[in-house]
């Protein structure tokens, strides 16, 4: 059995948009507090279980340009979600597989090759505070993460106590047909909105007949799309209400916004449906350009989807429920 | 004194003073009516207040706005169906019925200057002078509606009907935290530097999200907000007071 010293990183080059993540900081959006959290929520609980970190564990969120990382001890990481195209001093290393960085190893991305954020678990994980419950990053209020910013170079990021590697072996890999496939395309089921009133008749016709855009107006609290109009009935009278993760809101110009992790809590804008939870994970690797497609479904199929993926998950990767302090 | 429960007639819809609504697998909004008053608004807190009293195991948050309140929940814990059944069977406060007093805050504000950029703007929208508009703004007591926006931002109102000027057709990309604000029928204050469109007519010194705390947040939904017009001397002194902790 191989005892492991805290991971001590050093960040050389930041890279683009290089945060600190977990689950989301829940039970605080009544104060107008965001949930933020991993957009990719199942590659970040992958990258979690494959180096035996509990689920809700801090990791790295990874934006189309990643950082460049330097080790300064013995490190057991995890790198899923989107190819980067990492390498190890300079050898190409595999994604979706537990790995040892040794002392002094130097970790790189290189161009995107599929998807747009991946993550990058440690051992661990990564010993900042916890703000209202949660280590997260929202960068936009400065709250959670490393100081409630993205990374920068010259940061030093250290680790949390990693379990003895008897519990989770270098190279555990989750099963290749688990393995999500990105592509510049994709297709979300969604369920009607709670608005359907202050829409036209056949907007929900146009958003599913219709093929989106991803436009470069996107980032972690959501994505304009570009598309056919959605027709209201009223902009006006809408009264702000609660917001989901995925809902499609509809501003007055008929173009829908995806909110996504770094939503605001409540908006003014109706919406006339809502992206499954099942599918927010492959909402969260598309970029600018990228197109959507929309397909109906009841909340009791996306339930059921999610059941699904859940349970095979934690067949082939059973979670890890040991608990650091 | 208990509530009354509306299970029993749960087969007349038309009855009902609330509807259920998903929002995605994983969230439901509880609405409770589609116009903003404080009668609507005092049913939300206080069935927000029964949900959050069940703790429940799998529900993430609880939001209560001006006429709903959205149920976050984990979607592996439950399906939507039986918790909105649960929901239906949990007691709510009827029309009419009296509502709790909300904590009473005094917030001073500084009106006009750099403090409050357009609160000329919103005098000649008004059709008054910048001071009497400032008055007539602290002149009576807010509700706060929700909280939402940012950490701690509190949706007040109902302002005066001729200071409901709407938004700036182009929002700032920064408004400092403590600016005071109007869109429309509601005032609110920006707890943390922000973007936003909301007529800046002055600050307070006081925080709204007061960062490191275990309960950060000032203001809470069914709270009442007095503002108090305040000078460059009085704020300066709080403003030293507040950054020192001692607010």
């Amino acid at each position: 059995m191989m005892k492991l010293q805290p991971a001590e990183i050093l960040v050389l080059k930041s890279g683009w948009l290089t945060t600190i993540q977990d689950l989301g900081r829940h039970g605080h959006q009544h104060y107008g507090v965001s949930v933020s959290g991993a957009m990719d929520s199942f590659s970040m609980i992958v990258a979690n279980r494959l180096v035996g970190n509990p689920d809700q564990t801090a990791i790295l969120e990874l934006t189309l340009k990643g950082p460049e990382l330097q080790f300064e001890q013995d490190t057991v990481v995890a790198i899923t979600g989107a190819d980067l195209s990492p390498t190890l001093d300079n050898r190409n290393v595999p994604m979706w597989r537990s790995m040892l960085i040794p002392r002094g190893g130097q970790l790189r991305f290189g161009v995107p090759r599929a998807g747009t954020r991946a993550y990058l678990s440690i051992a661990g994980g990564i010993d900042v505070p916890l703000v209202l419950g949660s280590r997260a990053t929202h960068c936009a209020s400065e709250t959670g993460g490393l100081h409630g910013r993205p990374l920068k170079q010259g940061d030093v990021l250290r680790g949390g106590k990693p379990a003895p590697l008897i519990t989770q072996p270098i190279g555990t890999e989750l099963p290749a047909p688990l393995r999500p496939c990105y592509e510049r395309s994709a297709t979300l089921r969604i369920i009607p909105g709670p608005q359907q009133m202050f829409f036209k008749k056949h907007s929900l016709t146009t958003l599913t007949q219709a093929h989106y855009t991803v436009s470069p107006q996107s980032n972690r609290m959501g994505y304009r799309l570009a598309g056919s109009k959605i027709a209201q009935k009223d902009t006006a009278s809408f009264i702000s209400d609660g917001t989901a993760t995925g809902s499609l809101q509809v501003p007055s110009d008929g173009q829908p916004i995806l909110l996504m992790a770094d939503r605001q809590t409540t908006g003014g804008y109706p919406k006339i449906a809502v992206v499954i939870s099942a599918d927010l994970p492959l909402a969260a690797q598309l970029a600018p350009g990228d197109r959507i497609r929309f397909v109906l479904c009841t909340v009791a199929q996306a339930q059921r989807l999610l059941r699904i993926q859940h349970a095979q998950l934690d067949v082939a990767l059973p979670p890890c429920d040991r608990h650091y302090t | 004194m208990p509530f009354r429960s509306h299970t029993r007639r749960s087969h007349h819809p038309k009855k009902e003073s609330f509807r259920i609504l998903p929002l995605g697998d994983s969230a439901l909004t509880i609405e409770f009516g589609n116009v903003i008053n404080s009668e609507i608004n005092s049913r939300v807190v206080a069935f927000a207040k029964t949900v959050f009293n069940q703790h429940w195991q799998g529900i993430h948050d609880i939001v209560p706005t001006y006429r709903s309140v959205t149920v976050h929940f984990d979607p592996l814990q439950w399906d939507s169906a039986t918790l909105a059944k649960r929901l239906k069977t949990l007691p709510r406060r009827e029309p009419g019925q009296a509502d709790p007093q909300g904590i009473l805050h005094e917030i001073p504000v500084l009106y006009g200057g750099e403090w409050g950029p357009d609160l000329e703007a919103v005098a000649t929208f008004a059709g008054l002078q910048p001071d009497e508009a400032s008055a007539l703004h602290a002149s009576i007591q807010y509700r706060v509606y929700m909280l939402g926006f940012s950490p701690g931002f509190p949706y007040l109102g109902l302002i005066p009907e001729r200071l409901a000027m709407p938004r700036r057709s182009t929002p700032r990309t920064t408004v400092p935290a403590g600016s005071v604000g109007i869109a429309d029928h509601q005032t609110g204050i920006y707890p943390i530097a922000t973007p936003g469109g909301w007529q800046l007519i002055g600050r307070t010194p006081i925080a709204m999200y007061r960062k490191g705390r275990a309960d950060p947040f000032l203001l809470k939904p069914g709270d009442i907000v007095q503002f108090n017009p305040i000078d460059r001397h009085e704020f300066d002194r709080l403003s030293h007071k507040s950054a020192h902790g001692n607010d």
